[in-house]
């Protein structure tokens, strides 16, 4: 890592361990890192694995339900509530990966829409699901038995810091011989195979990865809003975290993140104004982005970067 | 004999003929998108909003205009098309050279925004269209009771997917269509107008779409989610049968509404699920579709 990036993330981190202490209020903090885990998490399979998925709110959801039914109906404490939803979240991944990765580009697009629209159907039939109502009143418990997390401030810093390790483990995974056969899968599929690369287990496994991680993310949203509805699971939540990815930048470490923060922020500050307008202004970004835009905020600016490097 | 499995024979028959009605418009909207992606290379995400807008112009053009059901079956997929025309002039020709997965989330923006501005002004409740005097009532078959306007519907959408059929596998203008499909640069040396082609297939795929929201609209509720939810059905139905082929889309449309009709009889609570679970199946049996090549 340059030495200016990293005095960079240690800004970042300041920053997020101070952000308390400022007059910022933390559920909207807590629930951007939720999403940008959410966007880290896609952005591992997107960015790094070159899948579109357009059903990873059945992962998000999944997390977000069973975190919230272990909490509420079974009264598991919050760290051994996250691990079943993320459990929850990677079996879903590994059914849903086997069937999508027997496709590739637009068609795997379209079965993970489909498989996601399935998982969708089953949450608002099951029966611990709470159908419309999803499942309320979901308390934060304890970290271990140790702090409780009820307290805003507790429950900031153990978000923060599973938004960070999640920043660092894809960084890791990314780095690793695993994250080059990745990147080259990505780049020339059959080019990857004729090197005797067992293509669809590293893309099996990726998948899973990221849905686990999206897991996660539910969970954690779960906690934080203290609720678990249809909405997670929603078809409209899959885009978003497409939107949020390819607005900061699919492929680059920072841009999930800061996708996150820009959508969470205008949903949070629009949609009191302006309705049903927060579809279209989605909508509408997502055109900008795909024509003029497609490296995001990040990549765009990377490139900025590299060009004035190139010049000097 | 009145009952199957337990389940009396005219229970049977109505929801198979419900089934068959959804069959019709997952037949049109599939084929449409088959065309578009044949020739574009795009997977039209917008495809069920422009399904919606169908319907919605046929119920503005009656409410506003006083525009009967007979001409808003020209009429509205005529104006949804050229509105597809505008946007794939603006924007949908600047992703060709791209990755396909740009055209499927410029599309999918644009399904939100038709979304969202229709939701601002109709809300998300839906809206009756009248059923035409002149299809009203039903037929007595002894066996079961056919109301007319579904047997229309039937009979209308399956004669325009064989039109379309003809024309693209039967004659001179679908064979140049074919031959862009394979090689447009090659197409394009003929002498051949190949943007403007592209261009009013989009059109025709677009319209298609418009014209089944019209169909529905006498037998479903018009709202503006109409479109979101059918086109994931939809897409299921094209992994089903395999993009490639046209004769594939109608059949597999068909027989998926058939079996969600049928379904609603044994199982309802699966019948929203059990086409994508077939999709699960067929990729497992067959990863290319049934009617697919890999």
């Amino acid at each position: 890592m340059r030495r200016s990036l990293f005095l960079f993330y240690v800004v970042l981190v300041i920053a997020g361990l101070a952000a308390p202490w400022l007059d910022i209020y933390p559920v909207y903090l807590m629930t951007l890192y939720s999403f940008a885990i959410f966007a880290c998490a896609f952005n591992l399979l997107l960015g790094f694995g070159g899948m579109l998925s357009f059903g990873h709110a059945a992962y998000f959801g999944l997390g977000a339900y069973l975190t919230s039914w272990m909490v509420t109906s079974q009264h598991w404490d919050t760290i051994p509530a996250i691990l079943v939803g993320m459990l929850a979240a990677m079996l879903a991944g590994i059914v849903i990966g086997l069937l999508a990765i027997r496709r590739s580009g637009i068609y795997f697009a379209m079965i993970t829409l489909a498989l996601g629209q399935l998982v969708y159907f089953v949450c608002l039939q099951a029966p611990f699901t709470g159908g419309e109502n999803g499942i309320q009143g979901v308390a934060r418990g304890t970290l271990l038995g140790l702090v409780s997390l009820r307290n805003d401030i507790a429950m900031y810093y153990f978000v923060f810091g599973l938004l960070v390790a999640v920043f660092l483990a894809i960084r890791r995974i990314v780095a690793s011989p695993f994250g080059q056969v990745l990147k080259a899968i990505r780049e020339n599929e059959p080019r990857a195979v004729s090197l005797g690369y067992d293509v669809d287990r590293y893309k099996l496994l990726v998948f899973i990865l990221s849905a686990t991680l999206a897991g996660l993310a539910g969970s954690l949203k779960a906690l934080v809003l203290g609720f678990a509805t249809l909405t997670d699971v929603l078809q409209g939540t899959s885009g978003e975290v497409i939107l949020m990815t390819l607005l900061g930048g699919a492929g680059t470490f920072l841009g999930p993140v800061v996708g996150a923060g820009i959508v969470v922020t205008l949903q949070d500050t629009l949609s009191d104004r302006v309705g049903s307008w927060v579809t279209v202004i989605i909508g509408a970004i997502f055109v900008i982005c795909v024509l003029a835009f497609r490296r995001g905020v990040v990549g765009e600016f990377q490139a900025w970067l590299d060009r004035r490097r190139a010049r000097a | 004999m009145s009952e199957i499995f337990g389940y009396p024979i005219p229970v049977i028959l109505g929801q198979l003929m419900l089934g068959l009605v959804n069959g019709s418009f997952y037949a049109m909207l599939s084929l449409g998108l088959a065309v578009i992606f044949g020739l574009l290379g795009v997977v039209n995400f917008a495809h069920g909003a422009f399904y919606m807008l169908g319907a919605f112009a046929a119920l503005i053009g009656l409410e506003t205009f006083g525009v009967n059901y007979w001409f808003a079956l020209v009429l509205s997929p005529l104006v949804v098309g050229i509105f597809g025309i505008i946007l794939e002039r603006l924007l949908l020709r600047h992703l060709y050279k791209l990755d396909p997965l740009y055209g499927l989330l410029l599309t999918f923006g644009l399904a939100l925004i038709f979304e969202g501005v229709m939701r601002d002004q109709f809300g998300s409740g839906g809206q009756g269209y009248p059923v035409p005097d002149a299809l009203q009532g039903s037929f007595n078959l002894g066996f079961m009771i056919l109301p007319i306007y579904r047997a229309w519907v039937i009979v209308a959408s399956i004669t325009v997917c064989l039109v379309t059929w003809f024309v693209i596998e039967r004659t001179r203008l679908g064979a140049t269509l074919r031959a862009a499909t394979e090689n447009p640069k090659l197409v394009q040396a003929f002498g051949i107008n190949v943007p403007l082609m592209v261009m009013l297939t989009y059109g025709a795929g677009i319209a298609l779409a418009a014209l089944a929201g019209v169909l529905s609209a006498p037998v479903i509720q018009v709202s503006p989610l109409m479109g979101s939810s059918l086109v994931v059905v939809v897409f299921a139905v094209v992994v089903i049968g395999g993009m490639g082929s046209i004769l594939g889309a109608i059949v597999s449309g068909l027989a998926l509404g058939m079996v969600e009709g049928f379904t609603k009889v044994i199982y309802p609570e699966a019948s929203n699920i059990v086409v994508f679970v077939i999709m699960a199946i067929v990729l497992v049996l067959r990863p290319a579709g049934l009617f697919g090549r890999e």
